[in-house]
């Protein structure tokens, strides 16, 4: 089964490496990359022990990071790729999308939530990103965007003091 | 699933059934031309069912934005009916609840339109 699930999403990827608890994707800069990406975060989700609606949360942040990165990121460029990284630390679930893009600009991102801004059409995406994940941290360079989506695992220190709050 | 849209005429309200998911490709496409479609047949009352909704991201959440902006800059209205509890939340976290007028029984929905 496991044997069979890999095989496919080698077919997905162009690149898969897998360590016991790391697993890095090379993606194409498409839309499809987007679903991909978005149901291996909630199935990596799932399996770590998260209930249904933290995957739902933690697949829409990798959505809306890949999103980032291959509408805004590469432009859809065929020639950049975008890498989706997943790793279990003891605490946590860290994931990790880059881009090849000309760097985000952090000064210019709006406040989705501003009056001015509540019927613009787009500009929700790093806002969902916050509210989903614990803690997200976002590092444009010339070279591109990384951005790193961590939640505490249930049942870890920190996912426990969350889940009695 | 890709979003899927079906329309149906109560009282001279356009309901639009919609399932599955509203998201960047797709699904906001089929929304934004049912939407329009409709506009082009001077149908401006609308109600937009989205009991059968079950994900939407932020490019589906720019779209319904996008349906209600432009239905009211033509003299219409938009509202919304039967919001599962992920689009419900998701509103709600957007602050966008209370821009949208949202019902949850189609009977009170289809009198409430002007």
């Amino acid at each position: 089964m496991i044997a069979a699930r890999l095989v496919d999403e080698r077919a997905l990827f162009r690149f898969f490496i897998m360590t016991e608890d790391r697993v890095s994707y090379t993606l194409d800069s498409t839309l499809e990359t987007v679903d991909n990406a978005e149901q291996t975060a909630s199935r990596i989700a799932a399996e770590a022990g998260f209930d249904d609606d933290e995957v739902m949360r933690i697949g829409m942040a990798v959505r809306e990071a890949a999103v980032n990165a291959v509408l805004h990121g590469n432009a859809y460029d065929p020639g950049k790729k975008v890498t989706l990284d997943f790793e279990k630390t003891g605490d946590d679930l860290v994931i990790t999308i880059r881009d090849q893009g000309k760097g985000l600009d952090l000064n210019n991102i709006p406040d989705p939530l501003a009056p001015e801004n509540l019927l613009k059409t787009s500009g929700r995406g790093i806002f969902l990103i916050r509210s989903f994940m614990d803690d997200v941290q976002i590092h444009p360079s010339h070279t591109g965007t990384e951005i790193k989506l961590i939640k505490h695992v249930p049942g870890s220190p920190e996912g426990s003091k969350e889940a009695s709050q | 699933m890709s979003m899927k849209a079906s329309t149906r005429q109560i009282d001279g309200i356009s309901i639009v059934d919609c399932s599955g998911r509203i998201t960047l490709g797709e699904g906001s496409i089929t929304l934004r031309d049912t939407v329009r479609d409709l506009l082009s047949k001077n149908q401006k009352k609308i109600l937009l069912n989205l009991g059968e909704v079950n994900y939407i991201d932020s490019s589906g959440i720019g779209e319904l934005v996008s349906a209600f902006t432009t239905v009211r800059n033509q003299g219409g209205e938009l509202k919304l009916l039967n919001l599962t509890k992920k689009v419900h939340d998701l509103l709600q976290i957007t602050k966008l609840y209370t821009v949208f007028d949202v019902k949850d029984d189609e009977a009170v929905a289809v009198k409430s339109f002007n």
